[in-house]
C-alpha cells in the first residue's frame, strides 16, 4: 500500500510568494494563484500573470478533486529517508491546473490514467503539511 | 547571406580517462587534464587561446597563465559550443578553449547523485529525482502512443552494447545485452529499470574552436558547425514536467527540442534524412524514442517502432549514441557528459572512431538535455564547409 512519507524527509522552504500556499496546506486547503484579469492559473506562485502580464493575482481555493495525469513508482529512494515504494505523480485538478504530488491509499498496480483523486494533507514537519492525493470513489 | 559559422572550425577534442572514480582528482584538476589534451589534439599553444568557456574557465585562465583572456564560466553543453562559435564568428576571439570535468562529486551512494535531487519547494517533499521526472514524461507517451517497455529497453540495449565494445567506455565489456536483459534489471522509477538509466562516473573533456584561417595548417581535418539551437520551457525540477505544458507556441514540452532542431536543419539547409549518425543524449531509454520523433526522424508516436525495427544500431538507418553514451561510456558531473556527445560527433566526422565508426559520415547530430528537464539542445556538424 502506498503511504504518506513519515516526518524526516526534506521539507519545503517557502518563499515570500508561496507563503499563502503553505499556510493553506496547513489548514487543509489547496490554494492556487489566478489572474484577476484573464483567469490564467499560475504555473508557480509569482507576481506577474504569465499570460497577460497583469500584477493583479489572487489566491483561490481548489476543490481538491482531480485526476491522475502521469505517475511513476519509485523503488530506489532519492535518499534513505524516503520509504519505498512511493508514487510521485502529476495531478490535473478540476480547475484545470497541474501539480506534482504523490499518490497514497492504493496499490501501485491500481494506478491508471484519469484515476479520480482527492487531496489530503500530511505533516512533513511542525509547520509544513504536504498535499497528497488518494483515489476517490 | 553567408552562413554565420562559415569561418568557424572545431579543431581539437579530447576525453580524459573516464572511470567510476578517478583517484586523486577533483572536478578542477580533471578539467585541466582535458584542456591540455584538447590543445594538444588541435596543435595550438596556450598563448594562442584568447577565450575560455566552461565551469572552471576562471581557474583555467589563472592556472594556464592565459590572462588577459575572455572567460565565460558557464555550465552547459551544446550552448557553450555555440557561444564559442559566436566568439570566433564575431571576431571576438581566435582560439576558444571549452573544458569541463566532474570528479569527487558523488560519495554518498545511499542517495541518488547530488545533481539529480531537486530542492525546489514544490517537488522536494515527493522524493523526485531525474529518473522519476523523466518517467512522468515517458508514461504520457506510453498512454498516448502505446510505447512499450520492450521498445524502450531496445534503445537501452543498443546504446549499452555500443559501450560494451568501446575500450574507452567505463562499462567496456559489460555486455552484451538483449532487451530482455534490460527489463530484468531492478526497477528504479517505473517504467525505468536500472539499465535504462544513465550511470554516474568521473572524467573530463575539452574542445578547441578556432577560425578557418588558423585551422588551415592544423593536424586534423576541420569539422564545421552547420547549425544549432536550444529549447527550454523553464527551470528543471520545479514544476510538473507535463508532456502537454506549452509556452506561447503549440509545441508541447514533450517535444522540447523540436523547435531547436528545425532551426538547426534550416541553418544547415538539411533534412533529418541527411544525418549519418545521431549522437543523442541518453539520460534514460525513452529519451531516444522521444528525440527520434521530436527531431523529425520519424512521425510522432512511431519512435518505439523505429527502435524495434533495428534502425538505431550499428549499420542501421540512423546509428545512435555510438560510444555508449551516458549509460555506458561515461556520465561525469554536470556538463562534461553533455559535451561528450559533441566530441563523439566530431570523431565520427573525422573517421577516427575505433569502434562503431559510421562509414563516410559527413553529417552528425548531437543533442543534450531531455524532456524531464524541460530543455533540449541540438547541434549539427559536418565535413563540408557551410
Amino acid at each position: 500500500m502506498l503511504e504518506p512519507q513519515p516526518v524526516g524527509i526534506p521539507v519545503p522552504n517557502p518563499s515570500p510568494a508561496s507563503q499563502p500556499y503553505w499556510e493553506g496546506c496547513a489548514r487543509g486547503e489547496l490554494l492556487y494563484q489566478r489572474c484577476d484579469g484573464c483567469a490564467t492559473i499560475a504555473l508557480r506562485p509569482g507576481t506577474v500573470c504569465g499570460h497577460c502580464l497583469s500584477r493583479a493575482l489572487s489566491w483561490v481555493a481548489s476543490s481538491g478533486n482531480g485526476s491522475l495525469y502521469s505517475w511513476t513508482v519509485v523503488w530506489r529512494p532519492q535518499r534513505p529517508s524516503f520509504t519505498v515504494p512511493y508514487a510521485p505523480a502529476i495531478v490535473t485538478l478540476e480547475e484545470g491546473f497541474r501539480m506534482v504530488s504523490s499518490i497514497v491509499g492504493c496499490e501501485p498496480e491500481d494506478l491508471a490514467a484519469d484515476l479520480p483523486l482527492a487531496v489530503e494533507f500530511h505533516p512533513a514537519s511542525d509547520e509544513i503539511f504536504l498535499p497528497y492525493f488518494r483515489p476517490r470513489a | 547571406m553567408a552562413h554565420p559559422y562559415r569561418d568557424v572550425v572545431i579543431a581539437g577534442v579530447h576525453n580524459t580517462l573516464q572511470a567510476r572514480h578517478l583517484e586523486g582528482h577533483d572536478s578542477e584538476s580533471i578539467t585541466f587534464e582535458a584542456a591540455i589534451g584538447a590543445l594538444a589534439d588541435a596543435g595550438v599553444q596556450p598563448a594562442e587561446v584568447d577565450a575560455v568557456v566552461g565551469a572552471h574557465a576562471q581557474e583555467l585562465v589563472l592556472g594556464l597563465r592565459l590572462g588577459p583572456c575572455t572567460r565565460l564560466p558557464w555550465q552547459l553543453g551544446i550552448p557553450i559550443v555555440l557561444e564559442a562559435a559566436d566568439l570566433v564568428a564575431s571576431g571576438r576571439a581566435d582560439v576558444v578553449l571549452i573544458a569541463a570535468g566532474g570528479a569527487s562529486m558523488y560519495s554518498d551512494r545511499s542517495a541518488t547523485a547530488p545533481w539529480t535531487r531537486p530542492a525546489n519547494e514544490f517537488v522536494v517533499g515527493y522524493g523526485l529525482f531525474t529518473a522519476a521526472e523523466f518517467a512522468l514524461m515517458a508514461r504520457r507517451h506510453m498512454l498516448m502512443h502505446g510505447t512499450t517497455p520492450e521498445q524502450m529497453a531496445g534503445a537501452a540495449a543498443t546504446i549499452r552494447n555500443n559501450g560494451h565494445v568501446n575500450p574507452d567506455a567505463v562499462y567496456y565489456g559489460r555486455g552484451p545485452f538483449t532487451p530482455a536483459d534490460i527489463l530484468e534489471s531492478r526497477m528504479v522509477a517505473d517504467p525505468f529499470h536500472l539499465l535504462e538509466c544513465a550511470m554516474t562516473s568521473e572524467g573530463g573533456c575539452a574542445i578547441v574552436v578556432t577560425n578557418a584561417e588558423r585551422a588551415a595548417d592544423l593536424a586534423s581535418p576541420p569539422v564545421w558547425i552547420l547549425g544549432g539551437a536550444s529549447d527550454s520551457y523553464g527551470p528543471a525540477y520545479q514544476i510538473a514536467p507535463a508532456w502537454d505544458l506549452v509556452g506561447r507556441s503549440d509545441v508541447p514540452a514533450g517535444y522540447v527540442g523540436r523547435t531547436a532542431a528545425r532551426h538547426a536543419f534550416s541553418a544547415a539547409g538539411l533534412h533529418p534524412s541527411d544525418v549519418d549518425v545521431a549522437e543523442f543524449y541518453d539520460p534514460f531509454s525513452f529519451e531516444i524514442i522521444r528525440q527520434l520523433e521530436a527531431f523529425g526522424f520519424c512521425n510522432d508516436g512511431d519512435g518505439g517502432a523505429f527502435v524495434e525495427e533495428g534502425n538505431i544500431g550499428p549499420g542501421g538507418r540512423l546509428p545512435v549514441t555510438t560510444d555508449g553514451g551516458t549509460m555506458s561510456y561515461s556520465h561525469a558531473g554536470i556538463n562534461a557528459q553533455q559535451l561528450q556527445r559533441v566530441i563523439r560527433a566530431v570523431e565520427q566526422l573525422r573517421g577516427t572512431c575505433a569502434t562503431n565508426q559510421v562509414e563516410d559520415a559527413s553529417v552528425a547530430l548531437a543533442s543534450n538535455g531531455g524532456s524531464g528537464a524541460l530543455f533540449t539542445d541540438v547541434l549539427l556538424l559536418g565535413t563540408d564547409r557551410p
